[in-house]
This record gives structure tokens, sequence and C-alpha cells, in this order.
């Protein structure tokens, strides 16, 4: 078997007030492989991918476990040479289309960045390049769309041209940040169907933040559940959604509410669900 | 008397009207294309819709929030939509407003105490201070928020205590009827679920009417009695929750419901990519 491109272990973390953020997190994740990280705010999943992307916060410390990609933990590797492999090889797209783009500049130029930089293209092969990516995104008019600055596109626009940005350089893992949260759900389902087809067509890893257990179903391929940055339930999107084996995991599908189903759904998580959580935190010697 | 307490008749509301800077005659963009709705008593209503569908113009319109270009509003048999505003204030403390997002909508530099407590005072709801803070420890309790709450300022409270005590300080003014726009979007599911099961007690137990304003119709679909579908400030589709989620008749409307991802594998959900899908009109695509 493959090796996984992604595999975190025991992946610990303190804040600067020694508070534990994360507590031995553990995930693989295979070539062209989805794998969904999900949780309530305050769980800890923007953290694991802040530490994918070596972009932790000074005020938060790893305390233990490794980061390893491709084979290398990153948690190893100086500045200068980590900030080199994770340009080129991991990308990120980010939640809010509407501030991960810079105003005061046009797309053509934040599109070219990365490829100018990290592969060396002159302006015309930049620009190309950001042509074709537009036009496999969809984009009906790629010419004006790269004249065009942030404020002139729609929020289903402006995620699309952030996706295909994050796939300029080929990267061999995507971390996708809540990439639809901000948007209408028929939006939404376009921007899932479009990040599926440009997985599978360039063979990228992904890890899927969200807090959508409806998202996770239609587009991850395992899952992970984190509650106060610790693993409660790991494994195939079926066997979570299907047969959750944490009482937290089916108390959380509990809370859904469903259309379909009008008299489900909309059950608070239980007290003592929770209670027994702490619990098991405490008794594991982390600091709850 | 009729058994509606709010109706409104064919809402005509329209943005940019007047002169521009330099004298030229901007012309009027219409938001409301004659939307006519009713809201029984103790009935809560859904309106759901996309952004810019005119939901919430909808739901201003119907405070009396912005005015309407045409179209008539009646509360509770009364005829509002020109009312002067002094006639309007015994009636503005029948109908409230809960907010999208508590930590835009409550004043930051004041206390809890001085949020919840003011319009009491300002409505004459409660006689005096200590009449108002009884009411509001009572309701404190029973919305599980600690009393310790009303000295802590709003940054001090986490998202769905700060949603709850949007919702007490509507309560504690007895409205007939409460426009709720958006109030979960921003909560966590098990959150989301606390708050929502405290408005649905609340609205049962004061017979409150209610226009829950909603992108997300798995929610309406658990609060609501009937509701409304929006689509570029049209009224699209409306009937009772069992009938319009279980049977669509509106293209708009089963587009919207398709769209919704469930927590059930479904391999045929995103299906197969086509060109002209994924530029559909749906986005809105400039």
């Amino acid at each position: 078997m493959n090796p996984p491109v992604l595999a975190l272990s025991n992946l610990s973390a303190v804040s600067d007030h020694d508070r534990a953020i994360l507590r031995d997190v553990s995930l693989e994740v295979a070539r062209g492989e989805t794998c969904g990280l999900v949780g309530e705010s305050g769980a800890g999943k923007s953290t694991v991918a802040k530490a994918i992307l070596g972009i932790l916060p000074r005020t938060v410390r790893v305390t233990g476990g490794e980061v390893k990609f491709e084979g290398a933990d990153l948690l190893k590797i100086k500045a200068g040479p980590l900030r080199r492999l994770i340009g080129e090889r991991i990308a990120l797209i980010p939640q809010d289309p509407m501030t991960a783009l810079n105003p005061a500049r046009r797309i053509e130029a934040q599109m070219t960045d990365g490829p100018r930089l990290w592969r060396g293209l002159d302006k015309t092969a930049a620009r190309a390049l950001a042509l074709r990516l537009l036009d496999e995104v969809h984009i009906r008019d790629p010419d004006r769309v790269l004249s065009s600055f942030p404020y002139e596109l729609s929020g289903g626009m402006r995620q699309r041209v952030l996706i295909a940005a994050a796939f300029a350089l080929e990267p061999r893992l995507i971390v996708a940040d809540e990439p639809t949260t901000a948007l209408d759900v028929t939006v939404q389902k376009q921007i899932l169907r479009l990040i599926r087809n440009m997985q599978s067509a360039h063979g990228t890893s992904v890890v899927f933040v969200t807090h959508d257990l409806g998202v996770v179903a239609q587009i991850c391929d395992h899952v992970t559940l984190l509650f106060a940055g610790r693993v409660i339930e790991a494994g195939s999107t079926s066997q979570l959604l299907d047969r959750p084996a944490h009482p937290y995991t089916r108390a959380l599908l509990d809370a859904c509410p469903r259309y379909d189903r009008p008299n489900a759904g909309l059950r608070p998580i239980p007290e003592s669900v929770i209670a027994d959580l702490y619990a098991e935190l405490g008794q594991s010697g982390a600091t709850p | 008397m009729s058994n509606d307490l709010l109706i409104a008749r064919d809402l005509e509301v329209a943005f940019g009207a007047g002169a521009s800077l330099f004298g030229r005659a901007k012309s009027p963009v219409k938001v409301l294309h004659g939307v006519t709705i009713q809201i029984g008593r103790g009935e809560t209503v859904g309106i759901v819709g996309e952004s810019g569908s005119g939901k919430t113009t909808l739901g201003r319109a119907l405070l009396r929030l912005i005015d309407v270009a045409s179209g008539t509003i009646q509360f509770d048999g009364l005829d509002i939509t020109r009312l002067p505003e002094a006639a309007m204030r015994p009636i503005r403390r029948r109908m409230q407003l809960i907010f999208q997002d508590p930590m835009a909508s409550l004043n930051p530099r004041h206390t809890i105490r001085r949020i919840v407590l003011e319009p009491m005072l300002f409505h004459h709801v409660a006689a005096n201070e200590a009449d108002a803070e009884e009411r509001a420890r009572k309701i404190f309790a029973r919305f599980s928020l600690p009393s310790a709450c009303l000295d802590r300022y709003p940054h001090e409270l986490s998202g769905g205590q700060r949603q709850r005590v949007g919702i007490a300080r509507v309560a504690l003014l007895a409205p007939d009827f409460v426009l709720a726009d958006e109030i979960v979007s921003g909560l966590d599911v098990s959150t989301q679920a606390q708050v929502l099961n405290l408005l649905k007690g609340l609205s049962r137990d004061l017979g409150l009417s209610m226009a829950f304003i909603s992108h997300d119709l798995s929610v309406v679909r658990a609060v609501c009695d009937r509701v409304y579908v929006l689509h570029s400030g049209r009224i699209v589709e409306e009937g009772q929750c069992d009938h319009v989620f279980a049977a669509p008749k509106d293209a708009y409307t089963r587009a919207l419901l398709d769209a919704i991802p469930l927590p059930r594998i479904d391999p045929d959900w995103l299906g197969a990519t086509t060109r002209t899908e994924s530029v559909g009109q749906l986005d809105g695509a400039k």
C-alpha cells in the first residue's frame, strides 16, 4: 500500500496559558482521498489545519507528536525550507472568499504570485496558466475575471477563483477550511462538486474542515470527529454516520435538523454526554 | 376580527429612489414585487430564500422599519402602513425583532442588565427597576442563564448565551409578534438545538405569532407551521410545511431542497458535473 500523503500522529499542542488545545490527534490521508475534519467550535479543527499549513499562531506551542507530509516531519523542518515545501505542495482553500483575496489587487496578480514565485514562470506563462485554471473551474469569461478586482465578483465566483488558485501549483494536499460556509446552498453544491471533480482530475488529497455533517456525507471518504482537541471517533464516512460508536457522535447527529425527518433532530446534546467527555479527558491526564 | 394577526398585501419595496449626487434621476431597484403574506395568531411562519431574495427586506417592511412603495400592512386589525411614528410607538412593543448576530446587536459597552432592563422601563412593562430586575431574573432562570450574567458585558458570554439574552430581552416585553431573522445561522448544531427549543417553548406558552427568516430549510422544517419561499422578491410557493417539504410544486423550491446536503451518504447527490450546470444562473455570476 502507498504511504499516506499526510500522517498526523499524537499531535498535542497547548495555548500560551498551558491549556491543552490538541490532545494526541492522529489521522492519515492517502493519495486522492478526502478526509473530513469535523467538530463544533473550539474542537480544534482549525488548529489542526493550521498545524498542517505551518501557520500556527505564536501563542500555540506544539508539545508532542508528528505532522508527516510525504514522509517528512514538518515540525522538524526549519522555517525557510518549510515555507518552500508547504508553499509548493500544500494549498489552502479558505473559508471566507470575501476576506481571503486582497481587495486592492486584481485577480491576475493574486493568481500568478504562486506560479511566478515557486515555478519561476514569467508573466505571460503565469497568465496562461491562470486562464487555463479559470476555465477548469467553469468561469465563462476568464479574461475579464483576471482583470477584475475581488469586489466585482460574486461570492461563488470568488470561491471559484480561490479553488483555481489552490490548484495552480498541482499541490499534493489541499486544506479546505469550511470553504462553503459563507455560500448559499445552491452555490455550495456547485462548489462542492467542483472541488470533488478538480480533486479527482488532479489526484489531490484533501483535508476538508467543516462543522456540517451533511457536507461530510457527500464529499468525504473518511472522517475524524474532534471534541476539545481530542479525536472522539474516526472512521469511514458511512461507519461514522450510519453506525456511530461514540455517544457524542450519536448526539451530534441527533441535534442536526433535517427537512426530510421533521420529528428527528433538534435534540440538544445531553449534558451527561458532555460531562462524560470531560471526565474521559481528565482521566487521560490532560488539563480539561 | 380576522384570525390573522399580521396581514401584508401586495407589498412593493424599492431602494435607491431619488436623484443621485449629480442630479441625474436614478431608477430605483425593486426588491419586493407584490408580496402577500398572512401570519395567524400563535402561528410560526417560515420565510426562506437565498441571499438577495428579499427575505430580510420583507421582515423589515412588516415591522415598519422601512417604508413600502405600495401595498398594505395590517396588524391586529389596524392598518399600520402609513401610521406616523408617534402612533406606531405603542404598537412597537407588540412587534419585536430578534437579530441574527447578538454580538452586533447587543451594545458592547452596556452590561447585560442594562440591555435587558432598559426596554422594559422604556415600554412601561415593568413598574420600576426592581420590578424589571425581578422579571429578568425569572426569565434568566428559565433560559438556564446564570443571574451573574446580568453584570457581564456581551463579549464575556458565549454565542449561545448571547442569543438567549437576545431572546430574553424580547420575551420580557410580552410581544404578540416576533420576527426572528437568521437567529441561529452562526451557532453550532447543539447550541442551535437549545436556542430553537427555547423559542418553540416560548411561542407556545405566550401564544406568540412568529416570522422565522432563514436560509436553512431544515431549521425551518423543524420550527415552522407554514412556509413562504421567496425568490428574487416574489413568493414562488407557500403552504403547510408538511406539504411544501414533502411535495414542492415550484421548481425553485425543489432546487433549494435538492441543494441541502443531508447527513446520509448519497452517491447521486453531487452527480456528474456538466459545464452548463456549474455556471448556472443561480450563481449570480456577474
